[in-house]
């Protein structure tokens, strides 16, 4: 793998930048593999290269059904951080955000990983008793929430001038999530595909999986693609939004369902924003950009969907919602809104499991699961090589429905 | 925004409803489920790219409970009755 660092780049400036090698390289599918991986996504690219770095594990192909990172990696707004409420939970997230601090220098590829902190505005007395509870479990598990005073929270964001003594809702309280950081989503794709790619794993773009295969003794035993079958004694499914869809090609059932969740981004301006704001009282949550855009999300849409649009109702509502805290962004143009189709469990945990068919890994309910990327496709791999979970995804398991032991997460469905 | 067509009120403006997710199948009997019919039944609805049969309140109209069958790729909607009258 060509190093990209400062002296490269002047060596590669002498000559052009004519020499530079692809990031990765575009391969022949073969008929057979040890690990088929669906879905290169974070979850799928990420578990690519841990099964190789981790494991020794490199004879596997990653298929996606269409480019590299052209899913939800790419469409989210790329919040990262540890703020969860449960026990399954937080562990898990501080451990993915550790990783996320290390990941420019272990992949070479700069991820412009800013840990520059989230603020939630709280303005309801059950939000600030949800938020002060959650701060107390988190503190179990080295995950911080400071608390900080309505003056405080001017002070750090002058431009948030709303929620005054005299509006609705005025603003009660805030705190502050120290570690929550922000990067760039493409770079962790194309950052995870290079590094995998160097350690001898195959991605194949534009190869969609029609259905997952079993063997004679039940077994997976491969999958269908749209360029011929391909056989394998392991496949993990990856694919967000669209894991039942697979996995009901093999008569398997999940507690999952199909949301639709949105963002836009306003025109690029001067530095304004410099932490991630949130407000689960209003449903909105920005931050900005390097580019200077504004990133801005809001609630999901209400009932299942497989759009990748945004729907006019929750588009007003968002913006009603940021303009209450934001007055002075009335002004600004929006230009792109998008959507993303992406699955959610029955109880808002996600699912990294095992299931009932020998060789099949399923990694699901990724609700925001952009910030999972790394501790998910880390446990992902160790789940696919050992057959057993690893310590920190061991509630993540299937088999917590099958006893109604639910992991209801609260820290899933406030922000992203 | 979705336009719902109320039997009782005529099409109305989707921000009168609220969306109260999955329409169930009958609850079986417990005595012929097994745990895992059980578990199916309680945690994975249907997922499909396709029809949905949901639950809608018109809680800014008439007040009643319908259900709605809607498109989870385009969103269209193909029938709404009142789920009161669901299995006349
Ligand atoms: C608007 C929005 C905002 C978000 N904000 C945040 C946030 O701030 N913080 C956070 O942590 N998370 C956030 N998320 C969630 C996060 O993006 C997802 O949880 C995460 O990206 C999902 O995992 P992934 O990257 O592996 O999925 P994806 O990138 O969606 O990867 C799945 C891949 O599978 C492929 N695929 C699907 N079906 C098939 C098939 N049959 N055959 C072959 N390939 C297939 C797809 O093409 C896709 O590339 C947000 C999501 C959205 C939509
Ligand atoms: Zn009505």
């Amino acid at each position: 793998m060509q190093r990209y660092s400062f002296f490269n780049l002047l060596r590669h400036a002498a000559t052009g930048h004519r020499s530079w090698q692809p990031a990765w390289r575009d391969r022949p599918l073969r008929q057979i593999y040890d690990v088929i991986i669906i879905g290169a996504g974070g979850h799928g690219l990420a578990a690519a290269y841990y099964l190789a770095r981790h494991h020794g594990i490199s004879n596997v192909a990653v298929l996606d059904m269409g480019w590299l990172g052209g899913g939800n990696i790419a469409r989210n707004t790329v919040t990262i951080r540890s703020n969860y409420m449960r026990d399954e939970s937080i562990p898990f997230f501080v451990k993915s955000v550790s990783l996320y601090e290390r990941l420019t220098r272990e992949l070479n590829f700069n991820l412009m990983f800013s840990q520059r902190g989230m603020i939630d505005v709280i303005m309801t007395p059950g939000v600030l008793r949800q938020i002060r509870r959650r701060m107390l479990a988190m503190h179990l598990y080295g995950s911080v929430y400071e608390p900080m005073s309505v003056a405080e929270l001017r002070r750090r964001v002058p431009a948030l001038t709303g929620g005054g003594p005299g509006s609705r809702l005025p603003i009660m309280a805030a705190m502050l999530h120290p570690t929550a950081a922000v990067c760039r989503h493409d770079a962790v794709a194309w950052g995870y595909a290079r590094a995998a790619d160097d350690l001898g794993v195959e991605i194949h773009q534009n190869t969609e999986v029609k259905a997952l295969l079993r063997g004679p003794g039940g077994a997976i035993a491969g999958v269908e693609t749209s360029r011929g079958t391909v056989s394998a004694r392991k496949v993990i499914v990856a694919v967000s939004g669209h894991t039942s869809t697979l996995t009901e090609t093999v008569g398997l059932r999940l507690p999952l369902q199909t949301y639709n969740l949105t963002a836009f981004v306003s025109e690029p301006v001067k530095p304004v924003v410099d932490v991630v704001v949130n407000c689960p009282d209003l449903g909105v949550y920005v931050s900005q950009s390097d580019k200077g855009e504004l990133v801005i999300g809001g609630a999901l849409d209400v009932g299942q969907s497989f759009r990748q649009d945004i729907k006019q109702g929750v588009f007003e509502n968002t913006v009603a919602a940021l303009l209450e805290l934001f007055p002075s962004f009335r002004r600004l143009k929006l230009l792109r809104q998008w959507g993303g189709a992406l699955d959610f469990a029955h109880d808002a945990t996600p699912i990294v499991s095992k299931v009932d068919i020998p060789g099949l890994y399923v990694s699901a309910g990724w609700w925001g699961g952009f910030k999972a990327v790394p501790a998910g496709g880390m446990t992902l791999a160790w789940l696919a090589a050992n057959d057993a979970p690893h310590p920190l995804i061991e509630g993540f398991g299937l088999g917590r429905f099958r006893h109604l032991d639910y992991v209801i997460e609260t820290g899933t469905t406030s922000s992203r | 925004m979705l336009i719902l067509s109320c039997p009782f009120c005529g099409e109305r403006d989707e921000s009168e409803f609220v969306c109260a997710g999955p329409a169930r199948a009958p609850r079986m009997t417990l005595a012929a489920a097994t745990d895992d019919a059980w578990v199916d039944y309680l945690t994975a609805p249907p997922n499909p790219k396709g029809v949905v049969r949901e639950r809608w309140w018109h809680s800014h109209g008439c007040g009643e409970w319908l259900i709605v069958e809607r498109d989870t790729l385009t969103h269209a909607i193909h029938a709404t009755r009142g789920a009161r009258h669901e299995h006349d």
